[in-house]
């Protein structure tokens, strides 16, 4: 789904992550990799464009964004530890059926968890958290990575991916309830003068919102990949390590 | 063409050592035996399918056996030269893929983790249950007190063959029947109903709750219990707070009006400007439910003031 087909797209289009990539090819990534990997260089939303789903319906507010970031976070994690932790005793031939499994009793776990603990921000995510159980970037993650590797490992790269999801889905969150409230996390910023762009807490505002910041993050990672000569040369400290 | 489906069958029972032994090769687990071991299994697996019909007519038992006993082997030499055969992967790895095989082992590994998945999801749930039936008590509890002014106690009617009881008949499940809530002062008298009813708005279903007072004929208050109005415009029928007070006091049936557009009728409320259809939708709500039970509760009170000590009966909710 995921996972090595993708690293090697993200060599080729981004040199700047070109270490960490074929690092990841040839099989031998360092802890701090696969926790970095997830979070920024293959952050699930912002580079894999995964999990879109939630990120453009419930991030109407920082609150929202939030909840269903950790809720997110919380299914991948288990997830990601169970299936590491009994890989060796599911079949290959109903692998992704014990995995949806494995996921939807995790969401199943977190539905409940959410109405009994926090009843608005549960009526405010609605079905969405019941999507979690659809969301490919969890499904992804055991196919290429739990599966296969050892506990430590898949736990360290399930909670970077859930980090960099819900990093992404803060940015969102941050960026319409700002616009489009006046306030953050409920919180008045702009005081009662302020003319809250409704489009951006409605359905649109989802949509612009994430066109723009994948617009300034590709600007960027293009700007990364096309200084990589100069960037060997000019941090001094960390070309001399590289090099030994 | 003809020896396709042999093929497949073939590639289904040798496939679980090949990827397994990529897997353990990516990770750079591979003991110093192992790719040798490997060669060797996946030369056989591979030239297998290739060779003519008749070369592959042995039966599968006499083909598994010798197979299997590569596998022993080169599990052996691994284990003998790595000295620690539980932890290697690829040894492990290699007796599942024996194992995998029968059927009933996929269906035992489905039945056994749904059973698990089971029982994790009833235990969280009898954690999880009371909990949020208590918030949705709650909710309704804070609704019924603030559409009825803070009221003493309040006690729940059903809604039965057109009449209101505060008993349910014993052969129909209580939870299926329409309810409004009655509220009561502290000295017994009679606050005011409460009534919930819900019809779909712009986005979604609106559920709401407000209070009549059948003395005045009067609503005491409105509140939306649940909708999904659009977020700054619809969603003004349950935050703009001149739109929600403008029900109390109002007598029904409601006609809404544009804003400032009205003739001070009792009977009139303004409408929010851009929420038309999530205003009008709280209208007709208030408006079907008080004609389908405003002559029950009219009745209802009637028969109470014959016999008031009916109606202490039942407090709470």
């Amino acid at each position: 789904m995921t996972g090595p087909e993708n690293a090697t797209e993200l060599v080729r289009h981004a040199p700047g992550a070109h270490e960490g990539g074929a690092a990841l090819l040839g099989g031998t990534t360092t802890p701090t990799q696969d926790f970095l990997r997830g979070v920024w260089e293959e952050n699930p939303v912002l580079v894999q464009m995964l999990g879109l789903c939630p990120a453009l319906a419930v991030t109407n507010t920082v609150a929202n964004s939030l909840a269903m970031g950790l809720a997110t976070f919380f299914v991948l994690t288990g997830s990601s530890l169970l299936v590491s932790t009994f890989k060796n005793l599911i079949p290959k031939e109903v692998r992704i059926a014990s995995f949806i499994l494995i996921i939807a009793t995790f969401v199943t776990i977190a539905d409940m968890t959410l109405a009994a603990v926090v009843p608005e921000i549960h009526k405010a995510l609605g079905a969405f958290i019941a999507l979690i159980v659809v969301n490919c970037m969890i499904l992804g993650r055991q196919e290429a990575f739990a599966s296969k590797r050892p506990i430590g490992r898949s736990l360290l790269d399930a909670v970077g991916t859930g980090f960099g999801f819900i990093i992404a889905m803060v940015m969102m969150g941050s960026i319409r309830e700002l616009l489009g409230n006046g306030s953050l996390l409920g919180y008045s910023v702009f005081g009662p003068s302020f003319e809250p762009w409704i489009i951006m807490i409605l359905p649109p505002g989802g949509f612009l919102t994430l066109g723009i910041i994948l617009l300034g993050f590709g600007w960027w990672r293009g700007r990364k990949a096309a200084e990589v000569p100069r960037v060997r040369r000019w941090p001094h400290g960390v070309a001399s390590r590289r090099a030994a | 063409m003809s020896d396709e489906p042999d093929r497949r069958r073939r590639r289904g029972r040798k496939l679980p050592i090949a990827p397994e032994a990529g897997a353990a090769d990516a990770n750079g687990l591979n003991g110093p035996n192992g790719p040798n071991g490997e060669a060797r299994q996946e030369g056989e697996a591979e030239a297998r399918p290739i060779e003519p019909d008749v070369v592959d007519a042995p039966p599968p038992a006499a083909e598994a056996e010798p197979s299997a006993d590569a596998e022993a082997l080169a599990a052996a030499e691994a284990g003998a030269t790595d000295g620690e055969r539980p932890a290697d992967p690829e040894a492990s790895a290699r007796e599942l893929s024996v194992k995998e095989v029968p059927s009933w082992r996929l269906i035992l590994t489905l039945a056994a983790a749904g059973a698990m998945a089971g029982l994790a999801i009833v235990l969280v749930f009898g954690w999880a249950e009371p909990k949020i039936e208590a918030h949705r008590a709650a909710a309704l509890r804070a609704a019924i007190q603030e559409v009825l002014g803070g009221p003493e106690r309040y006690e729940t009617l059903f809604v039965v063959d057109g009449s209101l009881t505060t008993v349910p008949p014993a052969n129909v499940d209580s939870t299926e029947l329409d309810r409004i809530y009655a509220g009561y002062a502290a000295d017994g008298s009679q606050m005011g109903f409460a009534i919930a009813g819900e019809q779909p708005g712009y986005q979604d279903i609106v559920g709401l709750i407000f209070g009549y007072d059948a003395e005045s004929g009067q609503l005491l208050g409105m509140k939306v219990l649940e909708s999904k109005e659009t977020p700054g415009l619809g969603d003004k029928i349950e935050k703009d707070s001149a739109f929600v007070s403008s029900f109390r006091g109002s007598l029904p049936p409601i006609e809404g009006v544009k804003a400032g557009a009205g003739t001070g009728s009792e009977h009139e409320v303004d409408m929010i400007t851009g929420a038309t259809i999530s205003s009008r939708t709280v209208i007709e709500i208030i408006n079907k439910r008080m004609e389908s039970i405003g002559a029950m509760i009219q009745a209802y009170r009637a028969e109470t003031r014959e016999a008031p000590a009916a109606v202490s009966a039942e407090a709470g909710g």
